[in-house]
């Protein structure tokens, strides 16, 4: 029963790791660079929807709350993508990761003048109800999680399989050049990927400040997790993200519980170096088919 | 000129390439270079290695900027204009090497082909068409377009080019990296669909002698220049064209004095 208790809170955590890995491969699959200012756009999600729904707040009900966020964060993207990172299209990626890093540092530092350093957490509908099956303690913001995480994934795996948006943009992330021959215009494709990561990052936010405490500077070391469970899952796949988050969320708990304690916080990390090592495409291999 | 009476008689062409001047950085890659291509007529461009042929493709296609010169499209200036702007004008730019997008399906790619048109109908019909023109892609079509063979991606290639109704399509080599016997199939196809569809061509090659006998003229293209052309009988007849391009003696020279001919246009 202990084994099944940790497997619902890793799969959990797993699932906000996973939606951040989404993010990555998102932005990866776009532009072919790292977005390492992932994690502090998830942050700015998180402290969004605590402005938007807590009760000392804007007091809104938790659906509309999560709906605004991820809008808000939608069009920052979408404006990150216009305003900032056009300026260095075409440069080296090394630019764009120098560029994300900075982008981090300021989302940090504007955070901090906001909201102030202090944790702050999401008043839910569902805070510190659970579920109990004999033993089992299921708390309604794991379910919620999972739940909505599933969802999300469906539907951009529809989107990118089905629709002819999300067809566009896997042409365009597989080759630029011929992408732009064929009349799909890459750059605003480009800053529509963004805006997507946007709203995925501020989805993963709020779920992440349902269950814990968000601070802003919450998102560098989740979001350098969450970028291990995408190299995991193999940078460029959707689906690896989402498995390779759970991968990292589940190992974590089970580490922290069975081994010496502090390798818990670097389990995820040698988990992504045994996958590099024995599969060094990651798990669903996709780049290391693609010609140069 | 052999081919000046032919240009004037004739109206205005769907191309007009003037004085187009290029630079990859700070090489002068084309230096004013100027064709004609006519509507509903094939056209060559003959060179070798780094003469400039893909990179008077791109200026025209809009992937470069040209630096002098102008292009027109049926009377249109178009230079300076961007890619995904000369598509919905008209153009398209089958680039050398295929560039399909290796992990979509073969029918993906076509559909992408088709990126600018809304008419879905008319795609499926078209996709059909290219089916018909290519069959071993129907066969393929739920395949990822990395796993063909090299024929079959020029082949998608082409196809996709298709796909948005080009007035004009520019063909960067396809004969790169293909058997004879494929190069022959994939040339009586590329005619077919000139007179078929009615697709004006315009082709790159380095096979002069496949390109020769699909096209109604052609240009000689040596480093940045145009330094011959006519039409395509008249260049398979020329003794220079013959000697450097097709690599057949030019008859009355003995063997030994054979490396000793130089181009008459130097």
């Amino acid at each position: 029963m202990d084994i099944l208790q940790l497997l619902v809170s890793g799969v959990a955590n797993g699932c906000i790791y996973g939606l951040l890995a989404l993010g990555f491969v998102l932005i990866y699959k776009a532009s072919e660079a790292v977005n390492f200012a992932q994690g502090d756009m998830m942050m700015l999600g998180a402290f969004l929807g605590i402005t938007f729904i807590n009760a000392e707040y804007a007091d809104l009900p938790f659906l509309i709350g999560i709906t605004l966020a991820a809008l808000i964060l939608g069009v920052f993207g979408y404006l990150l993508d216009r305003l900032v990172l056009r300026a260095i299209f075409g440069q080296p990626q090394f630019a764009m990761v120098i560029l994300t890093i900075a982008l981090g540092f300021l989302m940090r530092f504007a955070a901090g003048v906001i909201w102030g350093h202090d944790p702050a957490s999401l008043q839910t509908p569902f805070v510190g109800k659970v579920w109990e099956f004999g033993d089992l303690i299921i708390p309604v913001v794991d379910a919620v999680i999972i739940v909505t995480t599933v969802a999300l994934t469906s539907i951009l795996y529809f989107f990118f399989a089905r629709t002819r948006l999300g067809v566009a943009m896997q042409a365009s992330s597989q080759n630029q050049m011929a992408a732009y021959y064929m009349g799909i215009p890459v750059k605003r494709i480009n800053a529509i990927v963004w805006a997507l990561s946007g709203v995925v990052a501020a989805i993963a936010g709020v779920m992440f400040a349902a269950k814990g405490a968000v601070e802003p500077s919450v998102g560098l070391l989740f979001g350098i997790k969450a970028f291990a469970a995408a190299v995991i899952g193999g940078l460029g796949s959707l689906p690896g993200a989402l498995l390779g988050g759970l991968l990292v969320g589940i190992v974590e708990p089970f580490a922290g519980r069975y081994l010496p304690s502090g390798v818990g916080q670097i389990a995820p990390y040698v988990l992504m170096l045994l996958v590099l090592i024995l599969r060094p495409g990651g798990l669903f291999a996709q780049i290391s088919q693609k010609k140069v | 000129m052999s081919n000046a009476a032919e240009k004037t008689q004739s109206a205005q062409p769907l191309l007009q390439v003037k004085n187009l001047e290029a630079f990859y950085g700070p090489v002068m890659a084309l230096r004013g270079v100027s064709i004609d291509v006519h509507e509903g007529s094939v056209v060559t461009i003959l060179g070798a290695n780094g003469a400039g042929k893909t990179t008077l493709m791109k200026t025209i296609s809009g992937a470069l900027a040209p630096r002098k010169g102008s292009v027109t499209l049926a009377g249109e200036t178009i230079d300076g204009s961007e890619p995904d702007k000369l598509v919905r004008k008209g153009i398209a730019h089958v680039p050398e090497g295929r560039e399909v997008f290796p992990f979509l399906s073969v029918e993906e790619n076509l559909v992408m082909g088709a990126y600018i048109r809304r008419d879905k109908a008319a795609v499926r019909q078209d996709i059909e068409m290219v089916y018909d023109y290519f069959p071993i892609l129907k066969d393929r079509r739920s395949q990822a377009a990395g796993t063909l063979s090299g024929g079959q991606q020029q082949m998608l290639a082409i196809g996709r080019g298709l796909m948005s109704r080009p007035s004009l399509m520019l063909l960067d080599e396809p004969s790169l990296g293909l058997s004879p016997l494929l190069v022959q199939e994939i040339f009586q196809i590329i005619r077919r669909l000139n007179k078929e569809q009615g697709v004006t061509l315009l082709l790159v090659e380095q096979n002069a002698q496949v390109a020769l006998n699909t096209a109604d003229h052609g240009y000689v293209l040596e480093t940045g220049r145009i330094v011959m052309d006519g039409t395509a009988e008249d260049l398979l007849a020329s003794d220079d064209i013959r000697e450097f391009y097709l690599g057949q003696s030019a008859g009355d020279d003995r063997p030994e004095k054979r490396w000793k001919r130089k181009k008459t246009w130097r």
